[in-house]
């Protein structure tokens, strides 16, 4: 328990002190809600489907958490570079536990982040249906904050360097995001992309946040929860094991 | 344990597709010795160190640590050892402080046990007044000698040190080499290092081990060493065991970065 505590402590320290990454990485999401949201907004309207900030804030929110769960896991990376990570496992503690508390404080960081982002999003003219939700919230945040760490832990465990960097970012990252139900409805899609945004567990995670927010879903709460809490369970057991397969 | 020797190596082989990074050596190291690993670049010193710390599972051969089997107790095994890598392994964004903290919890130190002992350390290394800087204002040589008092936060019984002066000036390398010897009388600590530093071995060193290619192709103290190759100093006997042909160092892009990050950081 105290090992877990350790890394997770040191996760947030290390996020915490790092400010120009902190507001860096606001950047992008207030971007995307000034200029989608107010851009898009009157089409949006126009279709029918209502107001548009409404609908996306959700959206950004879980994208945020995305990429800062998705980076913290791959945080790894730097610190097998950086021989950090090989202090770390000759110690007597299991690589699961070590796996669990990078993973826990990546999830931690990336929900605060989803917070802030909700709170800018309230500067934007967001606005909550019912207050009594946000537990649930909460909840579907840490899902996809957990689910998303552990995906970047797992990637990390078989990148030696950051050569693959790149490639995760632009065929992984992005298209998760992009095709996931963030930015628009996925009822009535073309086929494939339809098909691809109900196979991506963000669509899912989306969903429950959305759901929570201001009462619009697809998919159902239960629905949200099993799906993310079985996708969690496989990707933390492949990434403990492929992160116990580490040599150094 | 029947006998006093703390480190046993018994046909030690290492096998990287078809390369034999180290092959079939066998050692013993006695409690309480210092006792220095040499090799040109390549030889497969770090291999073996890997190997005896846990980091790496041997193809083939048989390894007891302080009494342990690494591959079947690793816990006790690796309770059993600090190590200082051949290149810098802190958390650049924690002080010197926090990372000390932070491995004294990885080996579970009792949390009064750990204040104490990581303020002793750190004043034995001389950085008691930096304890609350972030280490990556810290030189190179500070950086070592946090390390150093890193590998002692569990009260091991062995230390590894890889090449633990690599980059630094005569007066740190002097100093970083007392709080070796001296830990290593106070605690009766086994020390196993390796260095390019011949003088270090030849001063320091109860025992030697010479390995090139994978094997070991001498052993013995730097007086017998220097008897064997009819030569005077350390350096000749190890350059007359090796032969005085350049090595390429077989360093991955992981080392040679790691290599340029050390030198920006000299």
């Amino acid at each position: 328990m105290n090992t877990i505590y350790i890394l997770w402590l040191r996760q947030l320290k290390r996020y915490f002190r790092s400010k120009p990454r902190i507001i860096g990485s606001l950047g992008q999401p207030l971007l995307f809600l000034v200029a989608l949201g107010y851009g898009f907004g009157p089409v949006f309207q126009k279709a029918g489907e209502g107001n548009y900030i409404e609908f996306l804030a959700p959206g950004i929110i879980s994208m945020s958490i995305l990429f800062t769960a998705m980076f913290s896991g791959i945080e790894v990376i730097w610190d097998r570079q950086f021989g950090f990570l090989k202090a770390t496992l000759v110690a007597p503690v299991s690589r699961f536990e070590i796996m669990i508390g990078k993973t826990i404080g990546g999830a931690t960081v990336a929900i605060f982040q989803g917070i802030v982002v909700l709170l800018i999003s309230f500067i934007a003219g967001f606005r909550i249906y019912n207050t009594a939700y946000l537990l649930i919230t909460f909840l579907f945040m840490f899902l996809v904050a957990f689910l998303f760490a552990a995906l970047g832990m797992t990637i990390a465990s078989v990148l030696e360097d950051f050569q693959g960097f790149q490639l995760i970012s632009n065929f992984l990252i992005m298209p998760l995001f992009f095709l996931s139900g963030a930015l628009f409805p996925i009822t009535g899609l073309p086929k494939i992309i339809g098909f691809v945004a109900k196979v991506n567990p963000l669509s899912y995670g989306i969903d429950g946040i959305r759901n929570s927010l201001i009462g619009i879903s697809n998919f159902g709460f239960f629905t949200d929860f099993t799906v993310l809490f079985l996708v969690i369970v496989v990707l933390t057991a492949i990434g403990s094991y492929l992160f116990s397969k580490i040599q150094i | 344990m029947e006998n006093n020797n703390i480190i046993q190596v018994n046909n030690l082989t290492k096998e990287f597709d078809g390369l034999l990074a180290v092959d079939d050596i066998s050692f013993n190291i006695k409690k309480g010795q210092i006792f220095a690993f040499l090799g040109p670049n390549g030889a497969g010193k770090t291999t073996t160190i890997k190997m005896l710390t846990t980091l790496l599972t041997p193809t083939s051969g048989k390894i007891v640590l302080n009494g342990y089997n690494p591959l079947e107790e690793k816990y006790e095994a690796r309770r059993s050892f600090g190590i200082v890598f051949q290149d810098p392994s802190l958390d650049d964004e924690l002080t010197a402080y926090e990372n000390l903290e932070f491995h004294g919890v990885l080996y579970k130190v009792p949390k009064i046990i750990r204040k104490e002992r990581i303020e002793q350390l750190l004043k034995f290394v001389e950085l008691w007044d930096r304890r609350n800087d972030l280490v990556k204002h810290f030189s190179g040589g500070m950086k070592r000698r946090l390390e150093i008092a890193r590998g002692f936060i569990h009260h091991p019984k062995i230390l590894f040190l890889d090449e633990p002066t690599l980059g630094l000036d005569p007066q740190t390398r002097n100093h970083i080499w007392s709080y070796i010897k001296n830990l290593n009388k106070e605690e009766n600590i086994t020390v196993f290092f390796t260095t390019h530093y011949m003088e270090e071995a030849d001063k320091s060193a109860d025992e030697i081990a010479v390995i090139d290619h994978g094997e070991i192709v001498a052993k013995g103290t730097s007086e017998e060493l220097k008897a064997e190759t009819k030569t005077s100093s350390l350096e000749d006997a190890f350059l007359a065991l090796t032969g005085s042909e350049i090595r390429d160092a077989e360093a991955g892009g992981i080392d040679q970065m790691r290599l340029r990050r050390r030198a920006r950081n000299k």
